[in-house]
């Protein structure tokens, strides 16, 4: 009877090309994506493949997103961008997404990241791959650099922290409250680096939106990669995005696998709020003081999926923002905006008074200049350090995007679920 | 060496604000660590050394974060813990990091000496404090100037 492997074990044993591997031993993987941004990518890396005299090992692994200095605020922001355009045409890279989002969602959502895959990506929000059952993490430029130059990538082999969620979210409480919940608790480095793998009831219940808003905030965690085990929510989305007949049967922790276990309950969980200046300075929203805001913020990777964008309608439909609060909705992907026009959500929000932005990162990296000098904000993005979103005088509340939309409703950090009752 | 002592959680935002990281590093250098030391980027010396709290270097992924310290000629950043982009970041590019369990025993402004293969800081009164081990290869890259030289090193093999 061979011994229980972890979901993290087995994805790396595969890359390494090896029967099995121990937590702690150091491998070299073969890395079958790498994802890079106009930030981290081209303007970094061709100078660098140029000084070496290089070549891309392998063009049809490497997806480049353009989508952090879209659309292109300044000289400098243009100067990146024709950079990052150039680059791709003279490397003639045949998957390329320019101005359709950001990259955490834009890549998923064209199939490129399937069950059983490692990956890599030039961002540090990467873990979001996790969500469909392969093993992604974020590197710097110049680590990116050895993995286009070689198509490999040295990796200690994580331990695995068992993230168990049972019972079901109620309505109004999402992934997002999960997170913070999580983070609040275990601190933004409980994931010390190694995989944290997000299971039990709640977390099969979610939609594929959702568990990407568990491995995406991984990072705030400290972990090094966020998974959940594929099945058959994850099998059919892919069918949707053309990735059609995935394996989802390999990429599961074996019953007794070895890791630390952690429990939750979904079903008493409410809406979360990190405080500034730390996504791990949570409270449950109702130990709040009345908080009054200037900004409300759906955007990002983390918070503005279609799934948050339902969210945030389901909220708002009907009725009219608070005076005097401004509220930014900037879709994570050209996909996804499209879809919620469909689906009249769109529509719902700016009647509700929301101004809709490009699909971008924007101003949850501090891009734009859509958050004022010492205004007060709630936010349905991953980070709230200070200056994080631009103003180092703002203070940044992070939330889910239903209570993000309730707080733009009332003008205070609010609970969605008053209104939704 | 001269330390500069630094709070716990000091992120990359910190090391390179978002609103520098479109020009060069020597505009990010000119504002690193402004939020914690405003002083630091003026005032600090090539040798010198950082000395923080736990999480040294959490958030973004941004390996400016920690070229920048390369840059203004810092020689090692010492800390209980970093953030583990942070750490695979800072060997890259050439900057050498000790995990020290001690690392509050070392306060702003002494002189400290240390010897990275051996895993050992010694205080300017004798006290020694212990590092974690490094893996070889890792004490390579960073001696050899980060990844890229090695890279070019690999490439230029016949």
């Amino acid at each position: 009877m061979p011994a229980a492997r972890t979901l993290a074990q087995k994805l790396v044993a595969r890359a390494a090309g090896r029967a099995d591997v121990s937590p702690g031993e150091i491998v070299t993987c073969r890395v079958d994506l790498a994802m890079f941004h106009d930030s981290s990518g081209p303007r970094r890396l061709k100078p660098m493949l140029a000084e070496l005299g290089a070549e891309i090992w392998d063009k049809r692994k490497v997806v480049l997103v353009i989508d952090h200095y879209v659309p292109e605020a300044d000289e400098e922001s243009r100067r990146i961008v024709r950079i990052a355009r150039d680059w791709a045409a003279e490397q003639g890279l045949p998957h390329v997404y320019d101005s359709q989002g950001i990259c955490h969602v834009v890549v998923p959502q064209h199939g490129h990241i399937r069950p059983g895959m490692f990956c890599v990506g030039g961002d540090s929000h990467s873990p979001t791959g996790g969500a469909f059952g392969a093993y992604m993490f974020g590197i710097g430029a110049t680590e990116m650099l050895g993995v286009v130059t070689t198509g490999e990538i040295w990796l200690k082999v994580p331990h695995t922290i068992f993230m168990r969620w049972i019972g079901r979210l109620t309505d109004g409480v999402s992934a997002k409250d999960m997170m913070l919940a999580t983070i609040g608790r275990h601190g933004m480095n409980g994931g010390q680096y190694q995989a944290v793998e997000f299971c039990g009831e709640a977390v099969a219940a979610l939609g594929m939106q959702e568990r990407m808003t568990l491995a995406n905030m991984s990072a705030e965690l400290g972990a090094q990669a966020g998974l959940v085990a594929p099945d058959e929510t994850t099998r059919a989305w892919l069918q949707g995005v053309g990735a059609p007949d995935v394996d989802c049967a390999p990429w599961h922790s074996d019953e007794g696998a070895p890791g630390v276990r952690h429990n939750f309950d979904a079903s008493t969980l409410a809406p979360q709020v990190a405080l500034p200046h730390s996504p791990a300075n949570v409270r449950p929203v109702s130990d709040l003081e009345q908080t009054p805001i200037d900004v409300a913020y759906v955007g990002a990777c983390t918070g503005a999926k279609l799934e948050d964008l339902r969210a945030a309608a389901r909220v708002l439909a009907g009725f009219r923002i608070a005076p005097g609060v401004r509220l930014l909705v900037a879709p994570a992907s050209e996909r996804d905006r499209l879809v919620a026009e469909r689906e009249g959500i769109l529509r719902q929000l700016v009647a509700a008074g929301a101004t809709v932005l490009p699909s971008a990162c924007g101003a949850c990296a501090g891009y734009g200049s859509a958050i004022p000098d010492g205004s007060t904000v709630i936010s349905s993005t991953a980070r709230n350090f200070k200056g994080r979103m631009g103003s180092p005088t703002a203070q940044v509340f992070l939330g889910s995007p239903y209570t993000v939309a309730a707080s733009a409703l009332r003008g205070y950090i609010s609970d969605a679920r008053e209104i939704l009752a | 060496m001269r330390v500069w002592r630094l709070p716990a959680d000091v992120d990359t935002d910190q090391l390179a604000p978002g609103g520098t990281m479109k020009f060069g590093l020597d505009v990010t250098a000119r504002h690193c660590l402004e939020a914690v030391r405003p002083e630091f980027a003026r005032e600090v010396r090539r040798g010198d050394v950082i000395v923080a709290g736990p999480h040294f270097g959490i958030g973004s992924s941004r390996e400016q974060a920690a070229s920048v310290l390369v840059h203004l000629g810092v020689a090692a950043v010492i800390a209980p813990s970093f953030g583990g982009l942070y750490f695979r970041n800072a060997f890259n590019v050439g900057l050498l990091l000790l995990t020290c369990p001690q690392a509050r025993r070392i306060d702003d402004g002494e002189t400290i000496t240390f010897d990275a293969r051996a895993g050992r800081i010694e205080r300017s009164n004798g006290d020694a404090l212990a590092c974690e081990p490094i893996p070889g290869f890792l004490l390579d890259m960073v001696e050899a100037g980060g990844l890229l030289p090695q890279l070019k090193k690999r490439l230029e093999k016949p």
